[in-house]
């Protein structure tokens, strides 16, 4: 087990390794760059070349990126130049990804809360009006688009009704203590009841329109596990054993059924962030999102490069605790190890 | 078993949240949230495109950063609300002397910085000297490019420089000494980026240590966290995070106090999303609504205040790589193709005026004694016949992924123009290019043959405009490659430096008039005005050209 973790882990830094490499060489040959960004209107060809030379961006991009790694090895990795301008990559990272992962956490959490449980019913009441109902809104959950959907709710419960804040993390009048940068947990930690039910009222509508990309796939594969399951052996013996559907339920079907749906739930990483650059510009919302959004925009190289090389970095790690997870929920991957 | 695990964990997570709490400690003062004093003004919060970039005006180049300074700092020379037009500031008059070389302004008496110290003739000096001296990264175009475009080089004498000594005659008394005479001043002092800022609080914080690290810049402490002026607001705090900038009201202002107590501006690049904001009432208002939305927003009941137009939007013209274009003819055919009143009615927002010079009326040396080029596709076609150019092939570029105030929606603009340039026959090559993933980029470096541009002034002169665009034979238009190219360059620079005003007037009508009938590097097309608007509770907010509104005299009411 823990050879195949620090398999996992170097394979892991050569994904981060190359995509770096790959990751620096298509974005300096993205046309335009931070220099018509910094100086926008007000450049002249002379600012322009001066500005260039400056930022070191006229060299060969093989030195840049030596360069590069040679900053990065001691914990550099570079100035934002559009996104936040003179604050450094890693501080911007620092400061963003609690925000999307307080928006991931509480879309997986709102995807397997509703997700699972009527995947559950649905397959012991299939065909009938639940299984449904619950399958064509699953449907409808994959096939319409996550923008579409944070806009729907956005209109309707914060525009129309006024039951939601429209943007950002928390309102401007809030004085707000920040200890983890998690603004729920914030307010919770410090006490300040008004800050968390602040954050978590501008989370929910952006989560909710997130959660619809895990929901639906979260949904099936519920159903479908268990629409296997309980026709095996095993629940048949169960049954017959005289134990009691809540432990034949618990014990039996939902433990055996868990497995494809915590797998879905890793191989949902990429799909999730990308679901949030998409939420995060609807609803201001300021994370990862917002910033890759406006890093393009803007063109701001190290900004992109670090969080790109985070988002891929956290998708690899989320599915090793996938696998390693699978031996805490299957008792004969525990027993048999892991080569 | 199970059950004893899950017992375990909860009670493992729950030490761990005291453990954690017990660390975390509210940060929160006293008082509710609402600052003391007098005043009951209350809160606003004004929702803005981006976020600040620094809060030293002198390091900015951005409006989010301007907008913020504008309510901590005040300049020797402010703008009159609503106007363009310089009007005493920290200085209560100033003279110039009779060759336009020594400025002497009188200062306002009993003003304190926020830091408590005394803001005189000595940190009015002081401040000079910071801009003149900057070293290293300071010298970069991207940290001082206000300071090099207006002032120029620093006082290592690479560069001419503008600025050439200040000296404080007494303590409310200083004599600032320029190398020529300049029609920029006193205007140009009105720039947020010349705003006085507090000796002391510049050097506790160390304020000039701007530098270069990696492939971009880190700026000091000082302009991310101690911007200390003499406005009417104090900085309080940035909540980066969430985007948020928060001013508290300056109990001890030398003027009239501000009327809220708190001041927020919150950044949401997202026009729309800008607009649900109001709608749901979270924010009381917001700069740059899209013209498409403004007869909505006044229906619901907000107040939309449209800005004076203090912009230009022309069709550039770039004389390097068709020959054809060095020929007037062919300029002037190209003018009298675009239907510029079909633009202006059909595409940009009410206020907005056909240009006929390359600046608004409201500066000085406008004239309406220019060659008009009124849409004439027959003109426009005899012309092309004239000069050979029938066959003419030329590239044009328009931008994406970008609006300016001058240009609400590029792509409507350019349709409009690319279907009046083929009505007469010019075939066009389109290239349509993100704003900052190489149009800009493109165009500067003379690959535009013809380019949808513009600019939003500054300060109200004539040089801030023609000065900025045509100066440099070497610039976007290629005027360099025209035998005139070198001619227009000394006539904006001698104009600029006349002493006399009215004389500066006459060569200034007298170079519009040549813009358009001899030289014509560009079509001016439009002057379009932004907006900002502010829910029915606000009142007080004047809308200025500049896009630099003062919220001191702002107020709103409890609704």
């Amino acid at each position: 087990m823990l050879r195949y973790t620090i398999r996992r882990l170097l394979q892991l830094l050569v994904v981060v390794l190359v995509l770096s490499l790959l990751l620096f060489a298509w974005l300096r040959s993205l046309p335009g760059g931070p220099v018509s960004a910094l100086l926008g209107e007000r450049a002249t060809a002379e600012t322009r070349e001066r500005l260039t030379e400056e930022l070191g961006l006229n060299e060969p991009i093989f030195v840049q990126y030596l360069k590069f790694v040679g900053r990065a090895l001691t914990g550099d990795f570079g100035v934002s130049t559009g996104v936040q301008p003179g604050d450094s990559a890693a501080e911007i990272f620092v400061q963003r990804f609690p925000a999307t992962l307080e928006l991931s956490i509480l879309a997986i959490v709102i995807a397997l809360a509703v997700g699972i449980p009527l995947g559950y019913l649905a397959a012991r009441r299939r065909g009938g009006i639940l299984d449904n109902l619950s399958v064509v809104s699953s449907l409808i959950g994959v096939a319409v688009p996550v923008f579409f959907l944070a806009f729907l709710l956005k209109q309707v419960f914060a525009v129309d009704l006024g039951w939601f804040p429209t943007a950002g993390r928390q309102a401007g009048g809030i004085d707000a203590t920040r200890v983890t940068g998690f603004f729920v947990l914030d307010g919770l930690l410090t006490q300040e009841w008004d800050a968390a039910w602040d954050a978590l009222r501008h989370l929910i509508l952006p989560a909710i329109a997130l959660a619809s990309i895990p929901f639906s796939v979260v949904f099936r594969i519920t159903r479908a596990s268990v629409l296997d399951v309980v026709d095996e052996d095993y629940v048949r013996t169960a049954e017959s054993k005289g134990l009691t559907s809540p432990v034949i339920r618990r014990r039996h079907v939902m433990r055996n059924a868990m497995l494809p749906v915590v797998t879905t739930i890793g191989l949902q990483t990429g799909a999730l962030l990308a679901g949030a650059v998409l939420t995060e510009k609807v609803f201001a919302f300021p994370g990862i999102g917002q910033a890759l959004a406006l890093g393009f925009e803007r063109r701001d190289y190290p900004v992109l490069l670090l969080l790109i090389l985070c988002a891929a970095g956290v998708f690899v790690l989320i599915n090793l605790l996938v696998d390693l997870s699978y031996a805490v929920i299957d008792p004969r991957i525990r027993t048999r190890g892991v080569r | 078993m199970v059950h004893i695990r899950t017992v375990r964990l909860a009670a493992l997570g729950i030490s761990a949240a005291l453990v954690m709490t017990a660390c975390a400690e509210s940060e929160r003062g006293d008082d509710d949230g609402q600052s003391g004093g007098g005043q009951t003004g209350g809160t606003m919060t004004f929702a803005t495109e981006g976020a600040p970039k620094l809060f030293d005006p002198f390091y900015a180049t951005d409006g989010a950063t301007f907008r913020t300074s504008q309510q901590i700092f005040e300049g020797l020379v402010e703008f009159k609300p609503g106007t363009a037009d310089a009007e005493p500031g920290l200085a209560e008059k100033w003279e110039s002397s009779e060759d336009g070389k020594t400025w002497t302004f009188n200062l306002r008496k009993g003003v304190k910085f926020h830091d408590g110290t005394d803001f005189n003739a000595e940190a009015v000096c002081f401040n000079f000297n910071r801009w003149y001296n900057q070293t290293g990264a300071g010298q970069s175009p991207a940290v001082t490019g206000y300071w090099q475009d207006n002032f120029g080089g620093f006082a290592d004498g690479k560069t001419p420089s503008l600025y050439e000594s200040c000296a404080a005659t007494d303590e409310s008394t200083v004599e600032l000494k320029v190398t020529r005479s300049t029609s920029k001043l006193p205007d140009i002092l009105g720039l947020p980026s010349w705003a006085m800022q507090s000796p002391e609080a510049l050097q506790k914080y160390k304020a000039d240590e701007v530098v270069a690290q990696g492939d971009s810049f880190v700026y000091p402490e000082y302009a991310t966290e101690h911007p200390t002026g003499t406005g009417p607001f104090k900085f309080s705090k940035y909540d980066e995070a969430n985007g948020t900038v928060e001013l508290v009201r300056n109990e001890d202002y030398w003027g009239e106090p501000a009327k809220l107590d708190k001041l927020i501006f919150r950044a949401i690049p997202d026009e729309t999303a800008r607009k649900q904001a109001l709608e749901a009432g979270d924010i009381d208002g917001y700069d740059l609504p899209g013209p498409a939305d403004w007869e909505g927003l006044k229906s619901a009941g907000h107040q939309l205040l449209i800005r004076p137009a203090f912009n230009i939007f022309y069709l550039g013209i770039g004389q390097k790589n068709v020959a054809q274009l060095r020929d007037l003819k062919v300029r002037q055919a190209i003018a009298h193709a675009i239907d510029r009143e079909a633009l202006v009615k059909q595409q940009l927002p009410e206020g907005a005026e056909v240009a006929e010079n390359f600046y608004p009326d409201t500066v000085t040396g406008w004239t309406d004694e220019v060659e008009s080029y009124d849409y004439n596709p027959d003109k426009a076609k005899q012309l092309l016949t004239e000069a050979g150019a029938q066959n003419l092939t030329v590239n044009i570029y328009w931008p994406t992924e970008v609006t300016r105030p001058y240009m609400p929606s590029p792509r409507d603009l350019f349709g409009l123009i690319q279907g009046n340039l083929e009505a007469v026959g010019i075939k066009l090559t389109v290239v349509s290019k993100p704003w900052n993933g190489g149009y800009l980029e493109d165009v500067d470096s003379g690959k535009a043959d013809l380019f949808l541009l513009g600019w939003n002034g500054d300060y109200n002169t004539p040089d801030n405009f023609v000065g900025n665009f045509f100066s440099d034979p070497n610039n976007r238009f290629g005027t360099g490659n025209s035998p005139w190219g070198a001619t227009l360059s000394d006539e904006i620079k001698a104009a600029d430096s006349e002493p006399d005003a009215d004389k500066r007037e006459q060569m200034y009508v007298e170079l519009n008039k040549k813009l358009k009938s001899e030289y014509l590097p560009a079509v001016p097309i439009s002057h379009s005005p932004p907006a900002l608007v502010v829910t029915k509770d606000v009142s007080g907010l004047v809308a200025s050209p500049l896009t630099d509104e003062r919220f001191d005299t702002v107020s709103i009411a409890s609704s």
